[in-house]
């Protein structure tokens, strides 16, 4: 077991050397520069201001040489400082991913709390009206443009109805308060970002975890163990749904990716501060540091999430630590 | 031809799927008569009719500066569609070629190109998309390509499957006997084996593209007006949702209805083209 994991954290380091490669090419390629961002306000701004502000920001260079620095500075953990506020880019990132995983992990607890058995349900009652309903309201789900249903519900309970705060993770006074009421309030903030992120991500995998079930109970032993008399919910409980589990274990990892881009979008709806609204305005201020630096974030996240649905995988099922 | 009818049969018998190909159809016809259904230019300013609400000569209402919201959906019909097929195409074109290469060859040539893909698919989409074209300007060009080009690493791993498995099978074989050449071995042989997935995947992925279209529009990063695609008629009616929601309701059901019927196209195309579900039947 330890060498399986020692392989798979060998395999990470090639992978990461790989996305900030690709990442900081397609970044530097794009045409546009931080330079032409901030002077382009400033017509009066003269051939060699904008030369000095490329040596400072060592743009000047040749792009690989560039990569390198970058790569130098990475392995110190070092992402360099913001374009924007001179600020350091790993002090920015430390203040808004709390912010981004604390949502989105919320969101998958909420979605593999409700995605599971329903469509364990789904699958055990094939055909059946429950059945069609849930497919129905899974493939809505699918096709619904969330940043939609967020804006949508925004309006009806923030501004209509005035149930929910409109912005933010805190309300303004929140000094003022209890640390129950903080607690309280808190809530109240996620209770629309969180649903509607794990409305979204509620489709796929209720509908895996349905098929999933649904190739488990074809299989000769759930058969064998209808055969010998026993009840649906021990045969369902018992022998189907552990081995049905196995494989959404893997949707973990994959699915963070999803997580994490969908944030820009429900950050930017609900004025939320976290790494997705930052990314955004990395972005437009073509603040290549900070873009790198959530960019390689990001998919260290991936890597980690893939790698806990590896090691979970490979702990639960035996037949994958014999095979590798 | 006895194949496609019993596909056709099978498709027909799943309601939803069939509702959902009548709906896709239907949309098809609304972008390509656009001129002919819509009832005023989807350019057209109405000084004295602006933000009006659904009346009987402006079924959707009215937007900001008095354009009438319903002509422009029919014309954005035209831009959403059109983005969602040729992202889809491109993505096919590029998946294909990556997972034949990598299932055909094998070896290093597929551990480099699935590494690659493997890589591809840790970075968030979006973040991506959002990286290239923040300062390229957004023509509805651009969209369709970026969005080609980060989502055909799933289709890849398809075509790859297949590939792996068929290259092995007895015509192959024979054709490789015969001194056929490796490209027209795969163009001729083994690809029109490996499509079935393919065709299911991209009706789902040209769901995924009209969404992800409008999600970039709602950012300010979509298809750029005046050129109206459902996606940036709703982020312009974002502006006036509270005088004027239908601004926001109406595109946003457009979407939902395209993205749903591709979606049950694609469920139906998955059970009609799988032949272990044909096993299951004949027992």
């Amino acid at each position: 077991m330890l060498s399986y994991i020692t392989k798979r954290l060998l395999l990470m380091a090639p992978l990461l050397f790989g996305i900030t490669l690709i990442t900081f090419t397609v970044i530097h390629l794009t045409p546009g520069s931080p330079v032409e961002v901030q002077t382009e306000m400033s017509l009066k701004a003269s051939a060699q201001a904008r030369e000095n502000l490329k040596k400072l920001y060592g743009l000047d260079k040749p792009l690989h040489i560039q990569y390198f620095d970058w790569l130098k500075r990475f392995v110190k953990l070092d992402f360099g400082k913001s374009m924007i506020d001179g600020r350091k880019v790993t002090d920015k990132i430390w203040e808004t991913i709390p912010i981004t995983l604390i949502i989105d992990l919320l969101s998958l607890i909420i979605i593999f709390i409700i995605a599971i058995p329903l469509g364990v349900y789904s699958a055990t009652r094939q055909y059946s009206l429950f059945d069609k309903l849930s497919t129905v309201g899974v493939f809505i789900g699918f096709s619904m443009p969330d940043f939609w249903l967020a804006l949508l519900l925004l309006i009806l309970f923030g501004v209509h109805l005035g149930w929910l705060p409109i912005s933010g993770i805190q309300s303004i006074d929140v000094s003022e308060m209890s640390s129950m009421q903080r607690f309280f309030d808190w809530i109240k903030h996620l209770i629309l970002p969180v649903g509607i992120t794990a409305f979204g991500g509620l489709a796929s995998l209720s509908r895996y975890s349905r098929s999933s079930m649904l190739e488990v109970i074809r299989q000769d032993y759930v058969k064998t163990a209808y055969a010998k008399g026993l009840k649906e919910h021990e045969v369902v409980f018992k022998h189907a749904l552990r081995n049905a589990l196995l494989p959404i274990v893997t949707i973990l990892g994959l699915s963070i990716p999803g997580l994490i881009g969908g944030s820009v979008i429900f950050e930017m709806i609900f004025s939320i501060p976290g790494m997705g609204r930052l990314f955004f305005s990395s972005i437009i201020a073509r603040d290549y540091p900070t873009i790198m630096g959530i960019l390689t974030m990001v998919a260290v996240l991936t890597l980690i999430g893939n790698l806990i649905a590896d090691i979970s995988y490979a702990l639960v099922d035996p037949r994958i630590r014999v095979k590798r | 031809m006895r194949l496609a009818g019993i596909i056709a049969k099978r498709f027909a018998r799943n309601k939803l799927s069939l509702i959902g190909a009548f709906t896709v159809l239907l949309l098809l016809i609304v972008a390509l008569f656009a001129p002919f259904i819509s009832p005023f230019s989807p350019t057209a300013i109405d000084v004295h009719n602006i933000l009006s609400p659904p009346t009987k000569d402006h079924f959707f209402g009215t937007d900001e500066i008095g354009r009438d919201v319903f002509s422009r959906m029919i014309w954005g019909s035209r831009i959403s569609l059109q983005v969602g097929f040729v992202a889809v195409g491109i993505a096919i074109f590029i998946g294909i070629i990556v997972g034949a290469l990598a299932g055909y060859y094998g070896g290093w040539v597929d551990a480099i190109l699935m590494r690659f893909v493997d890589i591809m698919l840790t970075i968030p989409t979006l973040f991506l998309i959002l990286a290239v074209i923040a300062v390229v300007e957004p023509s509805i060009y651009v969209i369709m390509v970026v969005i080609g080009i980060t989502s055909w690493m799933g289709i890849s791993r398809l075509v790859r499957a297949e590939f792996l498995t068929l290259k092995e099978r007895d015509f192959v074989l024979s054709a490789k006997s015969f001194g056929a050449s490796d490209g027209r071995i795969i163009i001729w042989h083994v690809l029109p084996n490996a499509l079935a997935p393919v065709f299911v995947t991209a009706t789902f992925r040209i769901a995924g593209a009209i969404l992800l279209e409008s999600g970039l529009s709602f950012l300010g990063m979509g298809v750029q007006p005046p050129d109206p695609s459902w996606g940036n008629i709703l982020t312009a009616g974002k502006e006036n949702i509270e005088v004027a929601w239908w601004l926001s309701l109406y595109p946003g059901i457009a979407i939902l209805i395209a993205a749903l019927s591709y979606n049950l196209v694609g469920e139906g195309l998955r059970d009609a083209l799988d032949p272990r579900l044909w096993e299951a039947e004949r027992r």
